[in-house]
């Protein structure tokens, strides 16, 4: 597992638009480097990024290699009701990460 | 040895402009294939928004103008809209002209976005032009540009 970095505020009110801030720790192996030897280096990167509030999606992504390496993502959302956000990084080799953060409406 | 010499020495100049030219041609001709081109965004650009017409503004790029490292440039793409269910931004797709694979990320946003505002980080492999474009709700297309100078391209080094 992957070290990922949420960052939003855990209460708001009910309306109110946040911004959402995620990290992922992830090489993002471009695919058209190449190594010492001359070897080209496989392609290796994190292609769909899904962010839902309480099972609605707010927000994908398909990702190419011309994204940096260890992924930066910031979008917004609108508070609806408490609960829990998730997020989900799908890998080349089909793993899914999955972090979650809970909500509060105030 | 002295063969090699020799032949070398009987290179006239002509011979030696042809070959150098040959060479440049084949260098440029390769170049071509390997690396995107306007021409490769613009039939990126296509797949996505299809024949209709893509107006210009609504869109707006932030990065800065200049970078040491093209490995890791920021981007805030940005688009201007209520995002209300009557009038939104459904998807933003981002190209950059002149990287290998000029593709660099498709982001689509649900009726809870608020605000149709994405940032994040990308590999620029030359000096170019970066071209956000935007889907609204009524079916129009918006695109937006900016111009960037690398100084250190990313995908070169290991």
């Amino acid at each position: 597992m992957a070290r990922a970095l949420i960052r939003m505020p855990t209460q708001a009110k009910k309306g109110e638009v946040i911004e959402i801030k995620t990290l992922i720790a992830h090489p993002m192996e471009p695919g058209v480097r190449r190594d010492s030897t001359g070897r080209l280096i496989p392609r290796h990167i994190l292609n769909r990024f899904v962010c839902t509030y309480n099972g609605e999606e707010v927000f994908r992504a398909d990702l190419f290699p011309a994204i940096a390496a260890n992924p930066f993502l910031t979008f917004f959302t609108v508070v609806t009701a408490s609960g829990e956000l998730a997020f989900q990084w799908t890998d080349d080799d089909g793993t899914i990460q999955t972090e979650t953060t809970q909500i509060t409406v105030v | 040895m002295a063969d090699v010499v020799k032949t070398q020495r009987e290179l006239t100049r002509r011979q030696f402009l042809g070959t150098a030219a040959m060479g440049m041609t084949l260098a440029s001709a390769v170049r071509g294939t390997a690396h995107a081109s306007p021409e490769r965004a613009a039939a990126a650009m296509r797949a996505v928004v299809g024949d209709a017409p893509v107006g210009i503004g609504k869109v707006g790029l932030d990065m800065p103008p200049i970078a040491e490292n093209g490995n890791s440039v920021p981007l805030t793409v940005s688009v201007e809209s209520p995002m209300t269910l009557a009038e939104h931004v459904r998807s933003i797709h981002i190209f950059a002209e002149e990287n290998p694979l000029p593709n660099v990320a498709h982001f689509y946003l649900g009726s809870l976005a608020g605000k149709a505002q994405i940032s994040t980080r990308i590999r620029l492999f030359k000096s170019q032009k970066i071209v956000a474009v935007a889907a609204l709700n009524d079916g129009s297309f918006w695109s937006g540009s900016a111009e960037i100078v690398i100084t250190l391209a990313a995908c070169i080094e290991e």
